[in-house]
């Protein structure tokens, strides 16, 4: 951080100084970190546990043991398990699962492929049914068709279950803001708690099995479609509402007659966004039993089976396109105001005649029912991703390694080792003390309560771990947020270009990323951060891109008229006016790595990732995990504060 | 005048921000300026102690620039936003006394509003949009259609009942926006700046639009705009807001010909005398030399109308109202008044 702002428009002393203050505190750190280095770290080796963990542990056996006698479990928890069960299972007995005294499933590929054509093309129009259509019959070639069916069913159970409580308190949030204030921290929380978080303390409540999957995946799910409707609720144009309410109309004639109408286009927007958090959902759903193509790919991960994965994982990607195109088409056929086509009616009619009787064949004929064995084109993706996994190993190590090196003696160690050998006071004093200087008081109280819990978890060390490296995945994601998202931004060509790869990135689940990595770079940090550096930058590029293409066509007319070149209009226009989405995309960005710190401690990024798979796995280990889930939670609160905090003066430098 | 008056309103004060309703309660602060108000309080007032009566089948215009709080005061009427002290009666009922029941009564049968972004519903028809306010109060679909039908023809829309709000031009929207406030038959309508997004031309179309409507329903109407060409052309009184408060309410020709301040002055000085003033305005005293037995006119002749008159006679023109001699009007006052030069006192 230079601070050549000597010459600069004049502003108060105190603001032009926080650089130098900011740096004089980070030099005061390596300065005191010389003499104190490797004492008081709190270090906690892998297999000890604290008394927190055990008690932690504890709890966790009286409720087991107390399953079937308490009243709260008889009455909720287990009520709600079997409720969720019962319709999974008959989502499953209708499209998956044999069922009913039969040898297959009540309605078979052909039933499905046709009844998923028909609704799209209802929905959306030709063109999606067609890809549908063939998405589907895809799975089936995949060899595959069970197991996607397995997954279709328990993500439509759980965006059913999202949607039916979803939108009705989106409306609600939309109409009040006292209870959209209410709402909206406890939304971000359900967004940013990693999913690995709260799989342990639902299997606690709904044991492991379809219900906790279910559960697990709409408290993912349901965020957006309460945000999204709430929103689009609180976007209906002031000037209908208010026409409305000087007729005398009542509070319900406005939401039936104007608010609803107007924001159906947006609330189905929120559907699709509701569908696809919870596909993302399925690997993770599958380490506690969801059933379906998770489970092949967790399966394959395990035995580090490169192709079963990637066919596996290629089949999750299609459904998620499936899916995505049909809900966009759908919403897009909302906008559309005007007659409908004459001869839609008739021909509804009989597409729905021909639908029904491919149920009927599906029901009734095994050549309509069981799709086909003809698992060859599986096997051959299966093969080809195993072959280009190899040549990439070979061929391309030496190339990796210098990548690998460069960030992780460049930049990870030094990180790591000022923020893991220093004493504990001191990290925390220079973390609050940022706080305040960015911030406010209220942000280094909260940064310090934040400090003193995490202390409080036992975990320290290893939370300074995940730290150093969720801070480098976050600069990294913010490079190439900030030199990708400027480029869509201000290129049309390039945008349509990157973000349907964008796209597709961002419905890919993690454990997808995970294989190439693993392939490429071993099992080290390094691999891990690269994982969450794949999985945060899309949102955070969008954002950017969004931000930059936001900025009003006139400004930039003025400043080209006024002879702006390229660089000055990136860096004195487009970047300043962007910069809510800057700092929005750092926060989201930083908000993916967390929730990929996770998955990282699977490929040997270790500390507290490692803590929450391993609590996940072994019985003793329950605590630890659970008090490590909450270390990332108070990291991710932590950062998130400071980083909201600093976004006055976080504009890059180089503006005014 | 207040026992005939369809809207009387008396100290009518919107204050927003904390605490607002101490603001017109305490003598002291409601004496501020609203910088002064904001600096102490915190508090915004954007209307401030403003009385007036609007009398049946008078189009009552207020006007003000951006900020004046006109817009805030149409909506107190209605109370689509809750004034924060005063009384407001309408047709001899206290408005702010009724219950949300009452008021949606009101608002059904009583007032409508017509708005600046017209706030028509994108999904309805021509039709549906203006049968709308019918539909909210229950009228079945038959006697909904008929009536809207006919709205529509008498805004000039037939043709377009089947039309979307988008696949028409701003003009249409707003006469969309204007039958949906006549087809609920109301005593008051009420304009919110409903021209001031349309092009010159077709604001000119929709002025002499809703001049023509006047004449034929005789509705009373309240119309706010910011601009005194539209004020002088509509309004039968005209009240001048600024900083949310009353700065002059009268007629156009008594806002031109006595300006109260040097802002009304400012505001009008511009506006082409001839057009607006009548002849009481600029007349004077019978002098001994005149010779009187010219031309005879009344006092409220615009000027503009009494220019060819004036200068043909060659000699004064007397002014008489009921047989009384006001005063003379000579070729020197009619020139004054066109060319817009002061006549020295």
């Amino acid at each position: 951080m230079t601070t050549t702002t000597a010459a600069a428009v004049p502003r108060p002393g105190i603001r032009l100084s926080k650089p130098v203050k900011v740096a004089a505190i980070l030099v005061a750190w390596v300065l005191i970190w010389i003499p104190t280095h490797g004492t008081h770290t709190l270090s906690l080796s892998p297999a000890d546990l604290t008394p927190l963990h055990e008690w932690l542990n504890e709890v966790n056996d009286t409720v087991g043991a107390n399953r079937n006698s308490s009243p709260i479990f008889l009455y909720f928890f287990n009520e709600i398990r079997a409720g969720i069960d019962a319709l999974v299972t008959f989502v499953q007995a209708l499209i998956s699962q044999p069922s009913f005294g039969r040898p297959v499933p009540v309605l078979g590929w052909l039933g499905v492929v046709a009844v998923v054509a028909y609704i799209s093309w209802f929905f959306g129009n030709w063109r999606v049914a067609l890809l549908a259509a063939g998405g589907f019959v895809f799975f089936g070639l995949q060899g595959l068709w069970q197991e996607s069916m397995d997954t279709l069913a328990l993500t439509l159970s759980a965006v059913a279950i999202s949607l039916l409580i979803g939108i009705p308190l989106g409306i609600w949030a939309g109409l009040s803001d006292r209870f959209n204030a209410l709402v909206t921290p406890v939304l971000d929380f359900m967004q940013t708690m990693p999913t690995f978080v709260y799989l342990a303390p639902l299997t606690l409540l709904f044991l492991i099995g379809p219900a906790s999957a279910t559960i697990a995946t709409l408290i993912y799910a349901m965020p957006p479609a309460i945000r999204i409707t709430a929103h689009a609720i609180r976007s209906v144009p002031r000037a209908a509402v208010e026409a409305t309410d000087s007729l005398g109309a009542t509070g319900r004639q406005t939401l039936t007659g104007v608010l609803l109408p107007l924001s159906k286009r947006t609330i189905v927007l929120g559907v699709n966004q509701t569908i696809m958090a919870a596909l993302s959902m399925v690997t993770i759903a599958a380490l506690i039993d969801a059933p379906g193509l998770g489970k092949t790919v967790i399966k394959a991960l395990q035995t580090l089976d490169v192709g079963t994965a990637f066919n596996a994982g290629l089949a999750i990607v299609v459904m998620a396109i499936v899916l995505d195109r049909v809900t966009t088409a759908a919403s897009n056929r909302v906008r559309q105001v005007g007659t409908t086509h004459r001869f839609r009616r008739p021909v509804a009619a009989g597409l729905g005649v021909l639908t029904a009787i491919c149920c009927y064949m599906s029901y009734t004929y095994v050549w309509a029912a069981e799709f086909p064995d003809q698992a060859g084109v599986g096997r051959a993706i299966s093969r080809g991703a195993d072959e280009v996994t190899l040549w990439a190993q070979t061929e391309l190590s030496t190339a990796t390694e210098a990548i690998k090196n460069l960030v992780t003696f460049a930049l990870l160690n030094p990180l790591q080792s000022l923020l893991v050998e220093s004493p504990w006071w001191l990290v925390g004093a220079v973390v609050v003390l940022l706080a305040a200087l960015i911030g406010t008081v209220r942000t280094a109280v909260t940064t310090a309560a934040c400090v003193a819990l995490l202390i409080g978890t036992g975990l320290w060390q290893d939370s300074m771990t995940t730290l150093a490296m969720t801070i480098v995945a976050t600069l990294l994601v913010m490079v190439l947020g900030v030199v990708v998202g400027v480029w869509m931004g201000r290129n049309r060509f390039a945008d349509r270009i990157i973000r349907p790869a964008l796209d597709a990135g961002q419905t890919m689940p993690a454990f997808v990323y995970l294989v190439p990595f693993l392939a490429l770079f071993s099992a080290t940090r390094f691999t891990a951060i690269v994982a969450a550096v794949v999985f945060a930058a899309p949102v955070a590029i969008k954002i950017v891109a969004d931000g930059v293409r936001g900025i009003s066509a006139t400004t930039v007319e003025a400043a080209t008229a006024a002879g702006s070149n390229t660089w000055q209009l990136i860096t004195k226009v487009q970047l300043p006016m962007a910069r809510s989405s800057l700092t929005l995309a750092a926060n989201q960005g930083l908000i993916y790595v967390l929730s990929m710190v996770v998955v990282g401690g699977l490929v040997g990024a270790g500390a507290l990732g490692y803590d929450v798979v391993a609590g996940f796995s072994q019985g003793q280990l329950y605590g630890k995990g659970l008090a490590a889930g909450a270390a990332i939670v108070l990291l991710g609160i932590m950062l998130d504060r400071i980083a909201r905090a600093s976004s006055p003066s976080n504009s890059p430098k180089g503006h005014r | 005048m207040t026992g005939e008056a369809v809207i009387s309103v008396k100290d009518l004060w919107k204050v927003f921000g904390h605490k607002a309703e101490l603001v017109p309660r305490s003598a002291e602060l409601s004496a501020l300026s609203r910088r002064e108000l904001i600096d102490r309080t915190g508090c915004t007032a954007a209307v401030r102690d403003v009385s007036f009566d609007v009398a049946p089948g008078e189009v009552f215009v207020v006007m003000g620039l951006s900020g004046s709080g006109k817009s805030t005061l149409v909506r107190c009427l209605t109370r689509l936003i809750e004034p924060t002290a005063g009384s407001i009666i309408f047709e001899g009922e206290d408005i702010l006394a009724a219950d949300k029941k009452r008021l949606r009564d009101l608002r059904r049968r009583k007032f409508s509003m017509v708005f600046q972004h017209f706030g028509l519903l994108p999904f309805r028809q021509v039709l549906d949009n203006v049968a709308y306010g019918l539909e909210i109060r229950g009228a079945g679909k038959a006697e909904r259609i008929r009536r809207a039908k006919e709205v529509i023809d008498l805004v000039g829309l037939d043709g377009y009942e089947h039309s979307y709000p988008e696949q028409l031009s701003g003009g249409m929207q707003q006469r969309v926006g204007l039958a949906r406030a006549l087809a609920g038959d109301p005593d008051v309508l009420f304009f919110d700046e409903p021209f001031s997004a349309l092009d010159p031309l077709i604001r000119r179309d929709m002025q002499n639009e809703v001049i023509r409507l006047h004449r034929e329903v005789g509705k009373t109407m309240v119309f706010i705009t910011h601009d005194l060409s539209e004020a002088l052309k509509l309004g039968d009184r005209i009240l001048i807001m600024r900083d949310g408060a009353m700065v002059q309410c009268g007629t156009g020709d008594e806002l031109v010909g006595a300006p109260a301040d040097d802002y009304v002055r400012d505001f009008v000085q511009d506006v082409p005398r001839a057009n607006v003033l009548t002849l009481r305005w600029i007349m004077r005293l019978p002098r001994p030399e005149d010779v009187l037995d010219g031309p005879e006119l009344g006092p409220d002749v615009v000027v503009r109308d009494a220019v060819r008159l004036v200068l043909a006679a060659g000699k004064p023109v007397k002014v008489i109202e009921n047989g009384e001699l006001l005063g003379v009007v000579t070729d020197e006052e009619i020139l004054a008044a066109v060319t817009g030069v002061e006549v020295p006192a």
